[in-house]
This record gives structure tokens, sequence and C-alpha cells, in this order.
């Protein structure tokens, strides 16, 4: 038990440092723009996927670089061409074009690397078991991409919150035309957000790729999700979506690892009752309900508490 | 004196000839219903009107959050697949139960079970407007979609309820086994439906559903809540978009959780917006294009989902309004009588365009069947994807057909201002 306890916890911080790696990203742009990118799993899928065809060209290492900064130069140009254009129809039409792209994306992704699971494989320097911890062997490769997320998160608040450009950044997430006014070119800060924040979920791709599975159909499953944890975490919020990150990630492994269900803890119904709804429920187990529980967050958050954890605003 | 006498007859004129061509409009559009399987009387055509004719209530009912409403659903289809499996199990019941509920009436239990969901749900989800509600409908839809799979006993699990539509009780002899008789089933919920969202349209209801749309802060200055008149709107639209999938339910005699999905929920945002959001017909427009294209394009290309996305992002970009905006653009210059000024830089602008659309096809094709080595064959000339004569065409009328297309474009943008400069001094454009 206290083996699956660690394990969990573990698993649950690195999959909750990963969304925020790309939570970070959407709420920035959100916050700055208005505007909620569908695409941005999107992008996360096109960095793993650019990741897997320069690992096999170049090497894991430049392709930890370089694919960031192509999918970053992408949403750059999608922003500037896009969103800049579409913008004088409103928040709507901004996001049914990232809408588009998302689903325009995807069959490209799986036009080109078709529809199957691709051998991403872990690099070589870093397939070793890094401890042992109850006969269990945890992955180095984990605990790298562990330190990349902290390593991001870190910088994000140091130029966030030290910096110039972070200064920039805050005062035209709340006053944009102010910061026109006093000289800076918002349309140039908004198109590099848009890329950073594209970038940085490229890097969630390209390290994600080898631990989880590089599929064309990995944006439509992991998009929602995120979605959840910026509403969860209240929008427009780097706070809130920093916890709702960590409490989806730790919430929706140990809800993975948990075999239990109604009928182990209480025993089964009585079978002469015959199939229900009840006994549907009554046997399911908390791993089957793993998919939902992001979901059912959501709910209980907008009956509870509907501008989200840190969330300050209603609309 | 004599020009305001003649613009009063007029404006009588065109209120009794607006309301001949109002009926004429539907009388027309139910003849077509029809006479089309007398016309086009194989299998495979008459499967598709039945497509289409649910496709039309599906997108119409979307309309009323989108259009009307300004409500962006991404899990409309939770409704449209919840109305499914209400249907068949409504079926399933009436043939174990032995009630005399002939198939005609199941797609009202379909709405209902559409309808209950959208109670239940509903005043949760429309609190908040905009881009919170899209993404609230889009977490609902994956609960709904992803819970479909748990609760198996409702739903089924992965294969889904079966059911069998003609065991029903027959109504006038009529035993729902051909699908001859399955399309006037079809079409007569159709024409039902779209008679019963277009009057919503015109009700208290519906206009204050415009204004919340528009200025929900106003709508609360003059005394309504937008949240009860957004809840109300989603009833309605849940409802509509459950008798669809009850439709569906009797169509195929299956409801199965791919009804839910978010696929579903995105080819019916698709469907409405590509055909316009502005305009009644406009989904109607949208969603026999979408059908068609979808019914059509799946036996030519395996990257047709691409084709939808492309188009979407071009109507998006350059035409919101979509293709019933398109089309309602030209009233006021037909009215005018300066149409005839615009045609020309059309019909130079038809060339070049073409040009760049077999560019986009013959590259999108070239990278879809590269591995494969099909040959691609466009306008009967066959290519080769593998070959470097492929590429560089396709590259030639990328190019070349986009910066000529721009120049005609530009033309086209010149001509209609021009036009409708002289629309507006005749007073035919506000």
């Amino acid at each position: 038990m206290l083996e699956l306890i660690v394990i969990s916890t573990l698993n649950g911080v690195l999959f909750g440092m990963l969304l925020f790696l790309l939570s970070s990203g959407l709420t920035v742009i959100f916050s700055m723009m208005g505007v909620l990118n569908f695409a941005h799993a999107s992008f996360y899928m096109l960095g793993a996927f650019f990741g897997f065809q320069l690992t096999k060209w170049i090497g894991f290492w430049p392709a930890l670089v370089l694919a960031p900064l192509l999918v970053g130069a992408i949403g750059m140009a999608v922003e500037r061409y896009g969103l800049r254009n579409t913008h004088k129809h409103g928040h709507v039409a901004e996001l049914l074009l990232t809408f588009g792209l998302a689903f325009a994306i995807e069959e490209i992704v799986s036009m080109i690397w078709g529809k199957s699971p691709l051998d991403y494989r872990v690099p070589a320097l870093l397939d070793f078991p890094a401890f042992t911890i109850f006969s269990t062997n945890y992955p180095a490769y984990k605990l790298f991409m562990l330190a990349v997320s902290v390593i991001i998160f870190v910088a994000l608040l140091i130029v966030l919150k030290r910096t110039r450009v972070g200064l920039i950044v805050q005062a035209a997430l709340t006053h944009p035309h102010m910061v026109g006014h006093l000289g800076h070119n918002v349309g140039r800060v908004f198109m590099a957000v848009f890329g950073v924040g594209s970038a940085l979920a490229a890097l969630a791709g390209v390290i994600a790729g080898p631990a989880l599975v590089t599929q064309s159909d990995m944006a439509a499953a992991l998009g929602p999700i995120l979605f959840v944890v910026i509403v969860f975490g209240g929008l427009g919020s780097l706070p809130g979506a920093f916890i709702a990150s960590l409490v989806i990630g730790l919430v929706q492994t140990f809800a993975v690892a948990l075999d239990g269900s109604l009928a182990s803890a209480f025993g089964p119904l009585d079978p002469a009752a015959g199939p229900s709804v009840l006994t549907d429920i009554w046997n399911v187990t908390i791993a089957q309900v793993a998919p939902i529980v992001p979901y059912m967050l959501l709910v209980i958050i907008l009956i509870v508490r509907p501008m989200g954890l840190m969330g300050t605003r209603e609309s | 004196m004599t020009t305001a006498a003649t613009s009063t007859t007029k404006v009588g004129a065109d209120a009794a000839g607006g309301g001949l061509r109002f009926y004429g409009v539907w009388l027309i559009g139910i003849v077509v219903l029809i006479v089309l399987p007398m016309i086009f009387s194989s299998g495979g055509s008459l499967t598709s009107f039945s497509l289409i004719g649910i496709a039309i209530v599906f997108a119409l009912s979307y309309n009323i959050l989108l259009g009307q409403t300004g409500l962006l659903s991404f899990g409309h289809a939770v409704h449209y697949g919840l109305g499914g499996f209400a249907a068949c199990h409504m079926m399933n019941a009436v043939v174990s139960h032995g009630w005399p509920i002939p198939l005609p009436f199941i797609p009202l239990f379909g709405g209902i079970g559409g309808l209950v969901f959208a109670m239940i749900i509903g005043w949760v989800m429309t609190k908040r407007a905009g881009t919170v509600f899209a993404m609230i409908s889009l977490g609902i839809g994956e609960l709904v979609a992803s819970s479909s799979l748990i609760l198996r006993s409702v739903f089924g699990g992965e294969s889904g309820i079966t059911t069998d539509r003609t065991a029903l009780p027959k109504l006038l002899g009529w035993s729902f086994g051909p699908q001859l008789q399955v399309y006037y089933l079809i079409a007569f919920w159709l024409v039902l439906s779209a008679i019963a969202m277009y009057a919503l349209t015109r009700t208290p209801l519906g206009r204050i559903s415009n204004a919340v749309r528009d200025n929900p802060e106003r709508v609360q200055f003059i005394g309504y809540d937008p949240h009860v008149v957004r809840y109300l709107a989603y009833c309605f639209a849940g409802f509509f978009a459950g008798v669809a999938g009850g439709l569906t339910a009797i169509n195929f005699e299956i409801a199965n959780s791919a009804l839910l999905g978010a696929i579903q929920s995105g080819l019916v945002l698709f469907s409405t917006f590509i055909g316009g959001t502005a305009f009644f017909f406009g989904p109607i427009l949208g969603a026999i294009l979408v059908t068609y294209l979808q019914l059509g394009l799946t036996n030519l290309t395996t990257a047709w989902q691409l084709y939808f996305g492309i188009i979407f992002i071009g109507i998006v970009m350059y035409a919101p309004g979509g293709i019933a905006g398109l089309l309602m653009m030209h009233r006021p210059l037909i009215r005018a009588g300066t149409l005839w000024t615009v045609i020309p830089s059309y019909l130079v602008a038809i060339v070049p365009t073409i040009a760049l659309a077999c560019g986009v096809i013959l590259t999108i094709e070239t990278v879809a069947r590269f591995s494969g080595g099909d040959a691609i064959n466009l306008f009967g000339i066959a290519f080769n994807p593998t070959s470097p004569v492929t590429w560089i065409a396709a590259a030639v009328l990328v190019v070349g057909g986009a910066f000529v297309a721009r120049l005609t474009w530009r033309r086209i943008a010149e001509a209609w201002d021009r036009a409708a400069t002289v629309a507006r001094d005749r007073g035919y454009l506000a």
C-alpha cells in the first residue's frame, strides 16, 4: 500500500507538472488575448511527433531544443496570420479558428505518421532505473521529465516576476491599451507570448512522447482535460492553474492505480436482482472511472464555486 | 409626395408578396421532400436523403444555441445521442410491453430524452456564456461519452443497443421496413421540427434570446434574467437534438456511444457554421453540404476530414457569415440591379481560384498517398504521388494560383464596393 502511495504520488506530481507546462501557456494566452486556444493540445502533439522525427534524424538532445522552436514558430505564424485577422469577428470566431486548426492538425499528423502509435523510445542515456523503491524500479527518464518541468516552471516564474519582459507581459494581461500607449508593440507581445506558449506545449510533447503514447489522437485525449484544469483553477489565474494541474494529475494517477470498487468494499449485490444501472455502478472499479474523474471535478466545482479555485471573475 | 405614395404602396405590396413568398418557400420545400425519392429512387440516394434530413434537424437545433442565443457548444451531440438511446429503449419497451405506440411517435420520445438531460444539466451550464460555456459543454460532452461506456446496462457498452423498427405496431399499413417509408418518416419530422424551430425564432422567447446573444447586460436592465433565457434556449435545443437522435435510432436501428461523442459534436458545429448561423436556412445548407461531402468524399480520399477542417478554417477567417451569409450579401445588389457589375470580376477570379484549389488537393493527396503509392485521379488526369512531376505541378498550382487569385480577389472587393455604393445610393443597403 505504501509502495502504491509513493509511486503514485511521484507519477501524479509528474503528470501534474506536465499538465502545468501546457496549462500555463494556455492560461497566459487566455488572460492576455481572451482567446481560448483549442489547438494548444495539438501543439503538444506536434511537439511529440516532431520530437520523434528529429530524434530519428539528429538524435534526442538536439530534438529537445529544435522541436519546441519549430512549433513555437508555427504558433507565432498562427497568431500573426490567423488569429490577428480573425480578431475583428470576436472571441467566438477566434475559438472556432483554433478548433478548426486542432481538427486539421490531427488530420495532417495522422496523414503523415499514420494512426497507430509510434515507436518513440527513451534516449539510451536515460534508459536505466534511477532508484529502486519497494521492489519497483523507478525509471530515470521520469525523473528527467520531472526535472525539466520544474526547471521550466522556475524559469517562467523568474521571467514573469523578476524581469522587464515579464513586467510588460503582466501589464498587457490587464491593461493592453495602456501598454500600447506606453510605446510597446502589443501585437508583437501577443505574438511572442503565443509562440512561447506553443513552444512550452511542444516541449511537454517532446519529453512526454517516449513515456506516454505518441499517437495521432493524443491531442484529442489531452485537450479536454487541459480545459478542465484551467476552468478548475480559475480562468486566467496562473497559481490556480498550477494547483489544478497538480490536483488533477494526482487524482487521476491515484484513480488509475486503485482497483477497488463498491462491490469489493461492501460485497457483491444480490445476483437475483439482475443487471441494472446500480450493478454497473456497484461493480465498476475506480481505475475504470479514472477517465471521467476530471470531468466530475469540473461539474462539482461549477456548482460549488463557478469562478474556479483561484479565479476572481465570474466571466 | 409622389415618392412617399409609391413607397407606401410598395411596402404594402411587399408585405403581401412577402407573405406569399414566405409560404411559397415552405411549400416548395415540402413538395421537394415529397418528390425527391420519386426522381432519385436508388437505395443509395434514399439512404443519403435520410441522413441529410436527420443532419438538418440536428444542425437547426444546434443553431438555436449558436446562431440565436450565441452559445458555442462543443457537446451538443450529448442530447442527440441520449435522444437516440431514449428512442431505442422506448422502441424495445413498446415491443416487449405491447403498447399501442406506432413508430412515427418514437422521435418524440427521443426529443424527451434530449430535453430531460438538458433540463438537468442546463442550469449549471448556462450560468455563463461565451468561452466558459464552450469549455463546460466540452467537459460535459466528454463526461457523458465516457460514462456511457461504464453504464453498460443502459448504453450497451461498446456495441450499443439494438432494436427492430418493424416490430412496432403498424400505422396505416406502413411497416417502416423499406427505406422509402423511413425516408418519409424522417421528412415528416424534418418539416415538423423545422416549422416548430422557425416558429420559435418568432416568439418573444426567440427574440429575447437574440437580445441575450447581442447584449446580455441590456437584457438584464429591461428585467429579464439572461441565465433563464439561455437555459430555456438550451432546453429547446436539447429537445430537437433528441428528435434528430431518435430519427437516427430509427434509421439505423441501433444507438451506440459514438452518437454521443466529440466527433458528432464537431460535425454539427461544422455544418451549422459552414452553412451560416445568421439565417434560419443557413444550417440547412450546411447540413446538406457537409453530409453530402462526408458521404461522397469518404469513397474518394482518406483525408476527407482534412478538407472539412480547411473549408471550416476558410469560412471562419474569410466568410464568418457562412454560405448563407455570402448568398444574402447579394440580395441588396440584386434589388438595386447592380449585381451585373460584380459578375465579370467573379468570372475572372474563378480560374485562379480553381487552380489554387486543385493545387491544395494535389498537395494533400500527394502527402496522404505518398507511402501507399496509389495514383491520384484529379479530373481524369492521373498523378503519381511519388514522382517529382506531381510535386512541381502541385507547387506551381498552389503558389501561382494563390498569387493570381489574390489579385483577382482584390478586384472582386473593389467591384463589390462600387456596386454596394450604388445600391446604398438607391436605398437598398442599410
